[in-house]
């Protein structure tokens, strides 16, 4: 315990001092920020519940920039890859590998506490930008978040958050297995482009195959379609997150895809309170924290099995 | 004595491949041991499980009294290791590296900087304590990596290949270090080379490795003898007054032979263990040894001596 927190402060203090970092923070800020100052200017903002008003700065988007949810979902997953490619590699490289673990800690310090300096560095960055974002609210919209609003922000925060310890998984999975970092870089690249914006792709082909459907085909083969083209690209995390914000950012989402009429009979167009959403929500969070755990497990025993010899 | 270091029947195989082959291994408290053997003989598959690094195939291990696959805590906190090529952080100076291992020692605070002052000193380093490790040649790096082992008072050092790629200055100064290590503080040490020549001078025993096993264990002088066989020696006779040397008459000396004649001199070989008596009767036949030479083991000769007999 004592080793896991000397290396987790010595790799804090090494992600915030280092210039790549610095850049992708830079740019990141920049986004976000031109993102939601632009959201402020957006027309259709004001015709939005006013009860949750910070909340839909978050989602709305204006003009030709893409909203800040866009942003996170986009440039999260770089943020985690940059901060995890070069975790085991590059001291194996530099030959410090052996040097740690032949000192008195066990070997699954090391490994832990890269994981959670990363996710330390990147939950002050995101917490940052969205403690920013409440001030910007307060300062052009003249409105504090009220306590539903910071509680569905905590909520989202907490959903990027799995989101990102998910590609930092996988980048710190892919330094442990490669043994050179541009590899381990590029193969995680790889499959971010992949799952970001393949899958779409690649779920209407295997839908369209499997459920072929036509202009005059019935309501229910249609269905089937959607609900298999939905389902492969939950296979993607950045789809899952999309969900999950869509739902918690916004109290009026009570039901994800196709919506058929006999099931809005009867409904009072009301907001649902931040329980009802993580309800609607509650799969898709499941479904992301266990990718992100199962890809640390794998990342955790393939570093604990692999022999160290230089 | 007791023993730092014991093995028993010591295996490890990758698959269909035995990288050490029922190794038997001592070695004693407070002595520089010597591990040689060409590259891929098992020098550093057993030094790993020696550190419970590699877990062995069968057999078994003792280091200070312990089991290196089941307290490896332990062991490590005793025992100083360094790996061939060993690095550093290069973006750190060398106090700030010998910081960070010190803590990942349980060194905090006064205690940690007492210690890495008085590792520095040994090593004679104080000089440049506050220089970037990025700016050291190899020595400096190989002895700022003997302050680190020194950091935590260790009882037993291993080393491998602590003299490779550095420049014959710097081997010199870091095998004056080793010996010093061992004589002034009592350390065990344990290091694989194979450079014989620099070893020779600083183990007091040596084991030879070759294909997965051991073939040869002890002090220089038992391994040379019992491979290279009787030491032989040189000497050059003249008559003593007129005449020419009586070869005959100096061939019914035991342990004489090989007689070499250019012009007056007669050259011969001689055993060693005789030379006394040798000499006395060579001069008793009016006979006079002008020249006599002794030979001394050297590891080179036993070495290519060895694997030209495999």
């Amino acid at each position: 315990m004592a080793g896991m927190t000397t290396i987790f402060r010595k790799e804090l203090a090494d992600h915030l001092g280092s210039r790549r970092i610095a850049v992708i923070s830079t740019i990141i800020i920049l986004a976000s920020l031109s993102a939601v100052l632009s959201a402020v200017e957006s027309p259709t903002l004001l015709q939005q519940d006013s009860a949750a008003l910070f909340l839909s700065l978050l989602t709305e988007r204006s003009g030709n920039l893409p909203s800040f949810l866009f942003f996170v979902t986009f440039l999260v997953p770089i943020l985690g890859i940059l901060l995890g490619f070069d975790a085991i590699n590059a001291e194996r490289q530099r030959g410090t590998l052996s040097l740690l673990i032949s000192q008195p800690v066990y070997r699954d310090a090391l490994i832990n506490g890269k994981f959670l300096a990363a996710l330390a560095a990147m939950a002050l960055m995101m917490g940052g930008i969205l403690a920013l974002i409440g001030g910007i609210s307060m300062a052009k919209l003249g409105i504090a978040p009220n306590g539903a609003e910071i509680l569905r922000a905590l909520v989202f925060f907490g959903a990027a958050m799995l989101y990102a310890s998910f590609w930092l998984s996988v980048a710190i999975l892919f330094s442990v297995l490669f043994d050179k970092t541009s590899t381990s870089a590029l193969a995680a690249i790889a499959l971010w482009i992949f799952l970001a914006f393949f899958v779409q792709l690649v779920a209407g082909v295997v839908a369209d195959h499997i459920v072929p459907v036509g202009r005059e085909s019935p309501a229910e083969e249609v269905l089937r379609h959607e609900h298999l083209r939905m389902n492969l690209m939950r296979l993607s995390p950045a789809y899952l997150l999309q969900e999950v914000s869509l739902v918690v950012l916004n109290p009026s989402v009570r039901i994800l895809g196709p919506i058929d009429v006999s099931r809005l009979q009867g409904v009072i167009p009301s907001a649902l309170d931040i329980g009802q959403s993580l309800m609607v929500i509650w799969p898709q969070l499941t479904a992301l924290a266990a990718l992100s755990i199962v890809c640390f497990g794998v990342s955790y025993i393939a570093f604990m099995r692999r022999e160290i010899r230089s | 004595m007791e023993k730092a270091v014991e093995t028993r029947e010591l295996t490890k195989k990758y698959g269909a491949f035995t990288a050490v082959d029922r190794l038997n291994l001592d070695i004693r408290s407070g002595e520089v041991f010597g591990l040689l053997g060409p590259n891929g003989a098992g020098k550093t598959t057993t030094i790993l499980m020696l550190l419970g690094m590699t877990e062995p195939t069968s057999g078994t291990v003792r280091v200070l009294g312990f089991d290196p696959a089941r307290e490896p805590l332990k062991l490590k906190s005793r025992t100083g290791y360094l790996a061939e090529n060993v690095g550093f952080y290069e973006d750190l100076t060398a106090r700030e590296n010998l910081t960070y291992l010190a803590n990942l020692n349980g060194l905090k605070g006064s205690h940690a900087d007492r210690a890495i002052d008085e590792a520095l000193e040994k090593v004679e380093m104080v000089n440049s304590a506050d220089a970037l490790v990025g700016t050291f040649s190899k020595g400096m790096r190989q002895r700022l990596g003997l302050a680190s082992v020194l950091l935590k008072k260790p009882q037993l050092v291993i080393l491998d290949e602590p003299t490779s790629g550095i420049d014959p200055e710097g081997v010199e100064k870091i095998l004056s270090l080793i010996r010093k290590m061992a004589d002034e503080s009592g350390i065990t040490i344990m290091l694989s080379s194979h450079m014989l020549h620099s070893v020779q001078k600083v183990c007091d025993r040596v084991g030879i490795m070759f294909k997965s096993s051991m073939i040869a264990c002890g002090t220089i002088e038992e391994i040379g003898k019992s491979i290279i066989g009787e030491r032989q020696g040189t000497i050059k006779i003249v008559s003593n007054g007129s005449g020419a040397v009586d070869e005959e008459k100096l061939g019914t000396i035991k342990g004489l032979k090989d007689f070499r004649r250019s012009g007056d001199l007669v050259t011969a070989n001689f055993d060693e263990s005789r030379r006394s008596e040798i000499i006395r009767e060579i001069v008793e036949k009016g006979c006079l040894p002008v020249e006599v030479r002794g030979t001394e083991y050297s590891l080179e000769e036993i070495y290519l001596r060895y694997f030209r007999e495999v």
